[in-house]
Parts: C-alpha cells; structure tokens; sequence
C-alpha cells in the first residue's frame, strides 16, 4: 500500500505523457496535436513537482518556526518553463495559422496530398 | 492524509481528462477540457507545496493560453474531421502508435521502480543543492521567498535565457501573423455587428479590470515576501488587457496600448534585466552578481532582484499582448 500511495503520482505521469504523445502521433488535426504536445509538457511539470515535494514539508517561503520546506530548485524551473511553453506553444498555433491559410485545411493526411498533386 | 487524498483525487481526474481530450473531436470543447486541466493541475501543484508554479500555471494555462488557442479556433476550422470515414480510408492506424505508446509506457513504469517514494525526505533531490538554497537564502538574499531569490539570483542567467525566448517567440509570431492579411475587403461589416455589446460583461469587467491589475502589481512587488513575481505578474496583467479587448473590442484596446509600444515595451524589460547584469560588471563584479549594486550585500541583492523582476514583468505582459493582438488581428482583416 505504501508503494501504491508512494508512486501513484510517477505513474500517473506516465499515463499522462502517453496519452499526449498518442495523440501527438495518432491524430492527423494539428491543433489536436499541439493541444497533445502541451499535455505531455504538462506531465513533465507535474513529474518535476512531484520530485520536488517533501513529506509535511511547507512551501519554500521562510517563516519562523518551520523547520521543513519543499525543494524549491524544481519550482524556479517549471515556473518559467510554463510561461516559456505558452510562447512558444503560440509560436506553434501561428503556423497552424499559416498553414490554414496557404492550405485552406489543417488536417496532415490533406496537407500530404496537396503536397505530392503539386 | 487528507493531502494524498487530494493529490490522488485531482491525479485521477487528470488522467480522465487527458483520455476524455484524446477522444473528442470537437475542437471547441478540447481547449475548453484542456483549460479544465490546467486548472486541475494548478490545484495540484498547491496540494504539492508550490504556490508560485500553482500561479502561474492558472494564470497561464487556464487563461492566456485557452484565449490563443480559441482565438486560432476562429481562425481554422471548429471541427476535427472525423477519425476516419466510408470513402477515405484511415491514413492513421491505431495499433502502431498504440505499440509504441505501451512499450516507451511500461518501460518508464519499470523505471519508476527506483525512485524514492513520493515526499521522501532523503531522496537524491532533497539532499544536495537545494539544502543549500534553504539554508543560506535569507542570509545571502535577505528575500524570504527561496523561489524569487533562485529565480532572480542565483540562477539569473537561466531566467535572462528564458526572458529572452519569450521575447524572440514574440517576434517569431509578429514575423509569421503580425501584419494585416492581405485579402478582400466587404466581409468586415457583418462582423462587426456580431458581437452585441452586452451591459452586464461591459459593467462587470469596469469593475475587475482595476482591480485585476492591482492585483498584478502587487503579485510584481511583494514577489520577494510571498508567492509572487514577474512571471506571474506580467500574465496577470496582461489578462487585464485581453479581458477590456475581449470586451471592449481590438479597436479600442489599441487606443490604450498602441501596437509599436507593445514592442518596445518587450525589448525594454529585456534590456533592463540585461542591464542590471552590465552595471554589475562595471562596478567590478561578475556578470549578474548584484553585491556592488548596493552599499551592501543585503541591499544590492535586494535592488537587483527587483529590477530583475521589473524587467521580467515588462517582457512578459507585452509579450503575451502582443501574442494576443497577433492572433485576434488576423482574424479582423
């Protein structure tokens, strides 16, 4: 039971990675892939997060009379991983913007096909 | 107890979520569900002792990027064609991805094996760096919050890195959608009258949109004694901005903050961060190292950090406006 409780959150993770990187392969529509591709970074910060927690620990601000803090390393980089992510995620959308323009559709299997009648 | 409770509740609920995104084909309702786990997972971080990734992670993930991703909704297509059909044959079978996806699955699994169990005290992580950070934080910073003293201080150089993707994504956007589509006129008219103004939003947003941007200035200065910072700061401010244009309209969120100050602004925050660190090597120190900054360690510290944060702020908001004016313009013609 203690294993149980002590890794459900890895594993976890690890449904949640693999779900988005079967939808990043699986499905042909590219916002469905980018939306696959911010669940796996997702599952990334929740891994990072995970790592960083300490058993009755208290969240890295320095009080008096706490003597336990969580890891506060991992927080710094998932902090501004996040709103790196969203720029760059944004950076993704724009071309899927693109794409839809230049293509008229945002399906892969369409764009293939477009691509070799040329 | 009752936080593993809530940690495995929010877990599960997360995973059916994701499962629940994976076999929709609205697309609609996929960045509506996908909104719902960020927040799901915002919840999590706090449940974790992370109030500052929990933040940013709701401002972020449940805010900005839901916006972006429906404002390229109204650009592309709603729906997602149908997963395969009668006449065209499926291009994506399941049962290769599905391989690929189990066997890389069971494997991490197997890994999982050896990590020290969740919240174990003694873990590698626990034990090496980050004592250090716990212990000499106030000391060397004189910033309670561990988190802004690593994110503006000890790990600088990393963040000016990230402050200047966030910049370079921006101009990468404006390259790609910033300038006017270059098509047909007499489409506009009717989509003007489309959205109605309706009195309640107009009045209920009046009254947030103050406060909403007090809120972020307070998340901007009082970073260094609680959750808190420029990160955080600017995505919150910039949700003030997006709410009067989602309201209001483009037109006039632009008379208030005009498109070629959104740059400058962007490039400003960059330069101060990236100038704090130069006017730390001119007074004889290294790159980024803020001691001379002040009359002493504490204070130098403690101005650095500040000025550090500001121009994160500046960046962020205008980097996040100016992601979402690209989009919302495109789609004005």
């Amino acid at each position: 039971m203690d294993f149980l409780i002590g890794h459900y959150n890895y594993w976890i993770v690890i449904i949640l990675m693999m779900v988005g990187l079967y939808t990043v392969i699986s499905r042909g529509n590219l916002i469905k892939k980018i939306i696959g591709l911010n669940m796996f970074q997702v599952s990334v910060f929740l891994l990072y997060i995970s790592l960083s927690t300490v058993e009755g620990g208290a969240a890295p601000i320095i009080t008096e009379g706490v003597e336990i803090y969580s890891n506060p390393l991992p927080h710094v980089l998932i902090l501004t991983a996040i709103v790196v992510g969203v720029a760059t995620t944004a950076l993704a959308l724009a071309l899927v913007v693109r794409i839809k323009e230049s293509y008229g559709t945002i399906e892969e299997d369409e764009i293939h096909k477009l691509d070799q009648s040329l | 107890m009752i936080d593993i409770i809530i940690d495995i509740t929010l877990l599960t609920f997360l995973a059916i979520t994701s499962v629940a995104i994976l076999r929709m084909s609205n697309l609609f309702a996929i960045v509506m569900l996908f909104g719902v786990f960020s927040l799901l997972s915002a919840g999590l971080f706090v449940v974790m002792d992370a109030p500052d990734v929990a933040f940013t992670e709701a401002a972020v993930g449940a805010g900005i990027s839901t916006v972006l991703m429906l404002a390229t909704l109204a650009l592309v297509k709603r729906q997602q064609k149908p997963h395969y059909t009668e006449e065209t044959p499926q291009t994506h079978r399941p049962w290769l991805p599905l391989l690929v996806v189990i066997v890389t699955g069971s494997a991490l699994v197997y890994g999982t094996w050896d990590i020290p169990a969740f919240g174990d005290p003694d873990a590698p992580a626990q034990t090496h760096v980050a004592r250090y950070y716990i212990d000499n934080a106030l000391q060397e910073t004189g910033v309670p919050n561990i988190v802004t003293a690593i994110l503006a201080s000890y790990r600088g150089f990393d963040t000016l890195g990230e402050v200047a993707v966030i910049f370079t994504a921006a101009v990468a956007v404006l390259l790609l959608i910033g300038g006017r589509r270059p098509k047909s006129p007499a489409t506009s008219k009717d989509k003007e009258s489309k959205i109605k103004p309706n009195l309640i939003l107009r009045v209920v947003a009046k009254f947030l949109i103050p406060l909403i941007i007090l809120f972020a200035l307070y998340v901007q200065f009082h970073g260094d004694f609680g959750p808190g910072g420029g990160f955080q700061a600017g995505v919150i401010f910039s949700a003030a901005f997006i709410l009067y244009s989602l309201v209001f309209g483009l037109d006039s969120a632009e008379k208030i903050i005009p498109a070629n100050w959104l740059r400058i602004l962007a490039a400003l925050g960059l330069l101060i961060y990236a100038g704090v660190g130069i006017a730390s090597l001119l007074l004889g120190e290294n790159y980024l190292d803020y001691t001379p900054l002040g009359s002493n360690q504490i204070a130098g510290q403690h101005l650095g950090i500040l000025l550090v944060e500001l121009g994160v702020g500046i960046t962020v908001a205008a980097a996040m406006l100016i992601l979402f004016f690209a989009f919302a313009g495109r789609g004005r013609d």
